[in-house]
């Protein structure tokens, strides 16, 4: 039998330290992953019977007002642009719908939050994986814009897409938790974190390649933490392409955002209880 | 002497009055030092130099009238809540039944919900599968398991509630003034399933209003009032001594 001390002393390590050794086994970490992620599935199934299509028509619509507005109009000088914008805009749909959905998250399970104690930190983790399936379910409508261009998927997907989806899985998580959290103090950040994302897609290469951007802002845009990751997507889709530092500098971002996430969250969640 | 399980040791509990920032961000910036001072002082003291010890195996009650702390109490003995003040040793894993359609969610049905609420209180899902049947049948849902729990009445949801902690092999079981929903039958259910818990040696906090329920489970009994303790000791004593005070008020007051 252990002994769990909860003093003013040590705030944060309250609630977590005082699970019993059954509860903090791997075993039941995946489990507690698993219920809460098919619980988000399930939910999001019930509210609209097209869940899976939105997935895949929200960003194909997108391309084509992109295309519309950047290649029948502006005239922009690029290949397969249609394939581009796809290419990046079906990741980029994964990262803004959790970002976006997580400020609700703890709201939204407020009869769990409330009067269970295990750790919270699992319910936008259960939001970001359940993203990341309907995003990953979305790779075959690539596949088949790729045919369309007579290209064709590579063996390099083989390493690259599941490397890719664990750095876009890290550096989603660590957003989530943040937005997560601080809502629950500061309810406006709902209202601003819309604007965040749409600011955060024009400053990433998405739309447009990375060689338009100028030299002298080249530096700065690479501090955002989605720019080698979005990149590396739509290298990888369009044409096989794994490029080594890419990979290193996205998953390092990732993770510095991850800690980022995790300080917040541990900073904030022994009060969750009192304040959703 | 008996293994105290759960201790309690000068606790505090304030509130903060704030919450959210009601204001917004704006109102919190402009007036940013008010802001932050008025996040450190308010707060509300909602239990007050609490300590006691509930033994393994004890059935325990907590009454006191409402606001007086009671919830509170149950809510730092689950974790989900940490005191301001003092230290908290709770040895054992913890089921409570905290409130009507605790840890459930809205959308799913009783048997999804079965699971998610076993899970969240410390189950692997095998062995939650394992217990589905009987909780199902403990339950008395009928065709209703399958309906999303929303548009359970709340005696329903009661019904499921408790009968997911009853099956959950609790070693600590918290039940709050649950038991005063839903009908005769299934109330004496539950009575016969915490007697059943006593006979095993399950260890029981219980709040409840009826003085009845109370009586007939614990072993001892801690009134609260103005929140702080008033009077812990064996039940009947306690239970006494309130109604002598009801009657001294009720008289006074005449
Ligand atoms: N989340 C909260 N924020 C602020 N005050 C609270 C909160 N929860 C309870 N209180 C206050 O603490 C006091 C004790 O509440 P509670 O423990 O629920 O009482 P009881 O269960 O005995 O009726 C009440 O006065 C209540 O208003
Ligand atoms: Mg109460």
């Amino acid at each position: 039998m252990r002994i769990y001390k909860r003093t003013e002393k040590r705030p944060d390590a309250a609630i977590m330290n005082r699970r019993p050794a059954t509860k903090t086994s791997m075993k039941y970490y995946a489990d507690l992953i698993f219920i809460l992620t098919q619980k988000e599935m399930k939910i999001r199934y019930k509210n609209s019977f097209l869940g899976y299509l939105w997935s895949i028509g929200n960003p194909l619509a997108f391309a084509f007002v992109y295309f519309v507005a950047f290649k029948v109009v502006m005239k922009i000088q690029m290949e397969d642009y249609v394939l581009f914008l796809i290419a990046g805009l079906f990741p980029w749909q994964w990262f803004s719908n959790s970002v976006n959905a997580s400020t609700g998250i703890f709201i939204g399970n407020a009869s769990i939050i409330k009067k269970v104690s295990f750790p919270r930190n699992i319910v936008p983790l259960a939001l970001v994986l359940q993203d990341m399936i309907h995003f990953a379910l979305s790779i075959p409508v690539i596949v088949f814009f790729l045919f369309v261009f007579h290209k064709s998927p590579s063996w390099s997907w083989v390493p690259g897409i599941p490397i890719l989806l664990l750095i876009q899985l890290l550096v989603t998580y660590g957003f989530a938790l943040i937005m997560s959290s601080v809502n629950l103090f500061f309810r406006d950040i709902e209202r601003l974190v819309s604007i965040f994302l749409a600011l955060l897609f024009y400053f990433t290469p998405i739309i447009y390649s990375e060689s338009m951007i100028p030299a002298r802002y080249g530096r700065l845009m690479k501090l955002n933490p989605l720019y080698y990751l979005m990149v590396s997507w739509r290298e990888l889709f369009m044409s096989g392409r794994l490029e080594m530092s890419s990979l290193l500098l996205s998953a390092s971002q990732a993770l510095v955002f991850l800690a980022i996430g995790f300080l917040v969250y541990k900073k904030l969640s022994w009060r969750f209880a009192e304040v959703v | 002497m008996r293994e105290p399980v759960i201790i309690f040791r000068n606790i505090h509990k304030s509130y903060p009055l704030y919450h959210h920032v009601t204001g917004g961000i704006k109102n919190f910036l402009f007036h940013f030092k008010k802001s932050v001072s008025g996040l450190q002082k308010r707060s509300y003291e909602s239990l007050r130099n609490i300590s006691f010890e509930v033994y393994a195996g004890e059935a325990f009650g907590i009454v006191g009238a409402n606001g007086a702390g009671k919830s509170t109490t149950l809510g730092l003995i689950a974790g989900v809540l940490k005191p301001t003040m003092g230290s908290i040793c709770v040895k054992g894993r913890v089921s409570s039944l905290l409130e009507l359609g605790a840890g459930f969610h809205p959308e799913l049905t009783g048997r999804e919900n079965i699971f998610l609420n076993g899970v969240l209180m410390g189950l692997g899902k095998r062995q939650v599968r394992g217990k589905l049947d009987q909780i199902i049948e403990f339950s008395e849902l009928g065709n209703f398991i399958d309906q999303p729990i929303r548009v359970y009445s709340s005696g329903m949801l009661a019904r499921l509630g408790f009968s997911v902690v009853a099956h959950l092999d609790p070693e600590i079981l918290l039940i709050d003034e649950i038991m005063a929903v839903g009908d005769i039958e299934f109330q004496k259910k539950c009575a016969g399933k915490m007697m059943e818990f006593k006979r095993k040696g399950v260890t029981m906090v219980f709040v409840s209003h009826s003085a009845g329920d109370i009586e007939r489970i614990c072993d001892r009994v801690m009134w609260i009032e103005d929140h702080t303790i008033k009077m812990l000791g064996p039940t009947g004593y306690v239970l006494d001594s309130m109604l002598n005070r009801k009657l001294a008020t009720s008289s006074g007051g005449l």
